[in-house]
């Protein structure tokens, strides 16, 4: 194929993929997009084949690879339980950020196959390119691998501190910085990449690891920009416009991500960043009232069965806590039963419940809960005052009022479901422990709270079974 | 105007336009050149910074319930990546070359496939249900 022709293939494959995206702006032309995506993926791939120049074994080793790797890839994504998928993005991204790490180590060992130059003889400005493809890809990795281990609770969830943290991470990126212009500096000295590898690799676990579970949404999120910048990298490696594109795409979406659930915290990436939140909870908790010898109610199914069938409206909130206990085809469910008997009931999902941006959206629809009924904080958070009953089900932070009214929490001025204007709010919970934040939620102790202490899911089918008598 | 001044009048435009066929073809030349040997930098960072805007405006549209596939597609088309793996697999000439190319290629392979496979599967639950 000539080299136009293969350019104009890359180009419309980054078109495809910029439709793939824009798909998404609606469930109905979501699928489509999807398959405008993978179309887009088979055109650059196809394109790549008819390289000209290509040898036999190389062939072999690329068909060899693509099944091997597809198999592998179709196995996982038709097995993966949709609970688990926060964990399966972050094994994907430190998939992209390794596959980086290895197309920057090809290109110094064979710069001829990219047109770059010699081996000993790359041209300055790919070894600048392919250095910081390098880095970005290996922090990528280990910061992904992280996560995931986080995510699966191989690893404690809880932020993982110690003295001068910050300052040895930045001594570790200076280096990076140095070693980068020394490796430039000596024409792409081998064993100067493997340290800056080596380096980049414990920046990523470093960074990651001071890290709470319930940030997880912004790291993932930002792991999902890194990805694409080192994608970039690459590109501008190798000088392919398609890898440029889409890695810019991508960058900028896992950006913006980043962006909406820092927002839905009221906390800089920056602070996200620092780690170590949720560990102090003696400081925290001393904005509120200990649980002393204040009175909470607490109910029974039946008791929750007997308010949600005289409720006209009900607004259910779902958080984390629905996700591990697998609670949404319960709830939907129960929602079914309490529809039948005339009662109307929506979802309200917070930006940041769950451990991935629209986790809640997922889980639900999996459910089989039309997305009609499902509404985003700001479309839904005036209606709780016409509500008779808000269902608060694994969720604790994102309805504590105590962000709205209590400036020495940490979590003032984070946006909350204002769930407490809702004439009764049930709360399934398993004990009266606290949030992640670990913060007191003072709506515990409302006379219009009564809370059903137990697993969501068991709870939920109890109640279900209590509507039908 | 004798036809003998005419003649050197002549030869002497024609010598001037040789001078500037030389200069433009000296021009083409250096303006082609860098073409051939790859795209100049700032060109395909004009490309990187479009290709940023149109993500950004792109991105912002998404709904947030589908966050989660947005994720997920993201993911498996910045595994466009393999586009490198298989170069650098399929040309390279030392067996180092060949070796991380091709397990380029393997991982990058994982994330196209089952990035596009559990994306569907997401998209697939959220169909308009009947009510």
């Amino acid at each position: 194929m000539p080299e136009s022709l293969t350019s104009a293939a890359y180009l419309a494959a980054a078109v495809l993929f910029i439709l793939a995206l824009r798909g998404l702006s609606h469930p109905d032309s979501s699928r489509r997009g999807n398959l405008f995506g993978m179309v887009g993926m088979a055109i650059a791939i196809l394109a790549t084949l008819s390289h000209a120049g290509m040898s036999l074994a190389g062939y072999g080793l690329i068909v060899l690879g693509l099944a091997i790797g597809g198999s592998i890839g179709v196995f996982v994504a038709l097995r993966i339980q949709m609970t688990a998928l926060p964990q399966l993005v972050a094994a994907f991204h430190s998939l992209v950020g390794m596959a980086a790490v290895f197309v920057a180590a090809s290109a110094l060992n064979a710069p001829q196959a990219f047109g770059i130059g010699a081996p000993g003889a790359i041209h300055l400005e790919s070894l600048i390119e392919m250095s910081i493809g390098l880095a970005i890809g290996a922090i990528t990795f280990s910061g992904s691998v992280i996560a995931f281990a986080k995510l699966q609770a191989l690893m404690r969830g809880a932020p993982i501190t110690f003295p001068f943290q910050h300052q040895i991470n930045l001594a570790i990126a200076v280096a990076i910085v140095l070693l980068i212009v020394a490796f430039v500096a000596t024409g792409g000295l081998q064993p100067l990449f493997w340290v800056i590898a080596a380096l980049a690799f414990l920046l990523g676990f470093l960074l990651i690891i001071p890290i709470g579970g319930a940030d997880m949404p912004v790291i993932v999120s930002m792991l999902n920009s890194y990805s694409g910048w080192a994608a970039s990298g690459i590109g501008f490696t190798i000088q392919n416009l398609a890898l440029i594109i889409t890695g810019a795409l991508v960058g900028s979406s896992g950006a913006i991500l980043s962006y909406i659930m820092c927002k839905g915290m009221n906390r800089s990436i920056i602070n996200v960043l620092l780690g170590g939140f949720g560990t102090d909870t003696s400081a925290a908790g001393a904005g509120g009232p200990g649980v002393g010898d204040r009175t909470v109610k607490s109910g029974a199914a039946e008791d929750a069965a007997f308010i949600l069938k005289n409720a006209s409206k009900v607004i259910v909130v779902p958080g984390y806590g629905m996700a591990v206990a697998q609670a949404q085809h319960a709830l939907r469910e129960m929602a079914d039963t309490l529809k039948a008997e005339g009662v109307e009931v929506k979802y309200a999902i917070h930006p940041v419940a769950g451990r991935m941006p629209g986790h809640m959206n997922v889980l639900l629809a999996e459910a089989n809960v039309p997305y009609d009924e499902v509404f985003e904080l700001e479309q839904i958070n005036n209606e709780f005052s016409t509500a008779d009953v808000a269902y608060v089900i694994g969720a604790n932070d994102v309805t504590n009022p105590a962000a709205k009214t209590d400036p020495t929490s940490p979590i003032y001025g984070m946006p909350i479901l204002e769930v407490d204007k809702a004439k009764t709010v049930l709360f399934v919970k398993r004990s009266m422990a606290s949030g992640y934040a670990g913060v007191e939620n003072e709506l515990f102790f409302r006379p219009n709270t009564m809370m059903l202490f137990g697993d969501a899911k068991k709870m939920t089918e109890e109640i279900v079974q209590a509507l039908g008598h | 105007m004798n036809p003998h001044e005419l003649a050197n009048e002549a030869t002497n435009l024609a010598a001037r336009a040789q001078e500037l066929a030389r200069h433009a073809e000296a021009y083409a030349a250096a303006g082609i050149m860098p073409a051939h040997a790859g795209a100049p930098f700032v060109l395909l960072l004009t490309i990187f910074v479009l290709a940023c805007f149109v993500g950004y405006y792109v991105v912002w549209n998404v709904t947030p319930a589908l966050h989660s596939p947005l994720m997920a597609v993201t993911n498996a088309i910045s595994s466009v990546i393999i586009v490198g793996a298989m170069l650098a697999a399929g040309l390279a000439v030392t067996g180092a070359g060949m070796s991380f190319g091709f397990l380029a290629v393997l991982l990058a392979s994982v994330n196209i496939f089952g990035g596009f496979v559990v994306t569907q599967r997401m998209l697939q639950m959220f169909r308009k249900k009947t009510k």
